[in-house]
């Protein structure tokens, strides 16, 4: 009755990694890893100013076991190191991992003995996003920047633990 | 000379190292042979009733020539008078061990928790002395002034994700 009504029984022809993919990459439900200042400006680019959901990844899930991105935003000292790493296991394939500002990603100015220096020594991680902290506009960017990437995915070759 | 210094000074004039008064503050050094009398003696005496600990923390004077290398800072307020003392016990380094003071303010568990996180000194009578802000298999204490900045090998002992696992 609808616009269904319009058109004929079809067929499409695509590759199964692009239709996948495309449905993959519209809808990232971030789990946010906050636990410094970049966290803030993670949730300015959250809110409505700069309003993320404009790029389908506003629904922000603080259970790991509903989310598919991990956003790393904030200093990780080696006793939050293993919470981080459990809370990765526990979210489901497929998942990616955008490490946040300089602490995140390389220690930033906290070269100290209790602080991991990046994220990506433990977990694989998709996005870097450098400053301290970085601004709301470079947050989408990653997010655009990682679906590009999810864009050119292989499907088959997606699970991390296969 | 400030009320707390005199009264310590009656009773326990044997233990007293030093007093002053840096920024209008009594503080007093002491040796820590005695420091629990001490501590009970400052909140129970009516005339002082420092009834509440704020902190307890500890100095490193490593290579400053004091009597010894570490020092145990007890930082007292009076409610009832609104005055403030600080309390030094110097401890040793070859025997970093202090009596504790949570049976005198059970508030002081955490702080000497902490003191013994980042310094190593013993707290003799504490329910329950754990490391309370580095992890548990923490080897070292690192603010003492020997330690490195970056550590001992700590971070770099930490288990690694590799391509492997992925």
């Amino acid at each position: 009755m609808g616009l269904e009504s319009s058109f004929e029984n079809n067929v499409i022809t695509t590759l199964l990694d692009k239709v996948v993919n495309w449905a993959r990459k519209g809808s990232l439900w971030p789990m946010p890893f906050g636990t410094a200042c970049c966290a803030i400006e993670m949730m300015a680019a959250l809110g409505p100013r700069w309003d993320m959901s404009r790029f389908g990844s506003e629904v922000i899930r603080f259970s790991p076991r509903q989310s598919d991105l991990m956003i790393v935003s904030g200093r990780i000292s080696i006793k939050m190191m293993p919470v981080l790493l459990k809370i990765w296991e526990q979210m489901p394939e497929p998942k990616w991992c955008i490490s946040m500002g300089a602490c995140a990603s390389c220690g930033g100015i906290f070269d100290t003995y209790t602080l991991v220096q990046g994220v990506d020594q433990f977990i694989p991680v998709d996005v870097y996003i450098p400053g301290c902290p970085p601004r709301p506009e470079n947050v989408i960017d990653a997010v655009l920047k990682l679906q590009e990437k999810i864009g050119r995915e292989r499907v088959r070759e997606k699970v991390h633990g296969a | 000379m400030a009320l707390e210094t005199d009264r310590l000074r009656e009773r326990f004039a044997d233990e007293l190292l030093e007093a002053g008064e840096p920024c209008g503050q009594p503080v007093v050094a002491v040796k820590r042979g005695r420091i629990a009398e001490i501590l009970r003696f400052l909140k129970e005496d009516p005339a002082l009733a420092f009834d509440s600990l704020t902190d307890v923390t500890a100095v490193d004077y490593m290579n400053r020539d004091l009597w010894e290398r570490f020092a145990v800072v007890y930082n007292l307020y009076s409610f009832s008078r609104n005055a403030r003392f600080r309390v030094k016990a110097f401890v040793p380094e070859a025997d970093p061990s202090i009596a504790s003071a949570a049976s005198i303010w059970a508030g002081a568990t955490w702080a000497e928790r902490e003191a013994y996180d980042m310094y190593g000194i013993r707290f003799e009578g504490h329910p329950d002395l754990r490391r309370i802000l580095m992890p548990d298999d923490y080897p070292g204490h690192p603010l003492r002034k020997d330690y490195p900045l970056k550590g001992r090998g700590e971070r770099a002992n930490f288990r690694r994700y590799t391509a492997q696992e992925d």
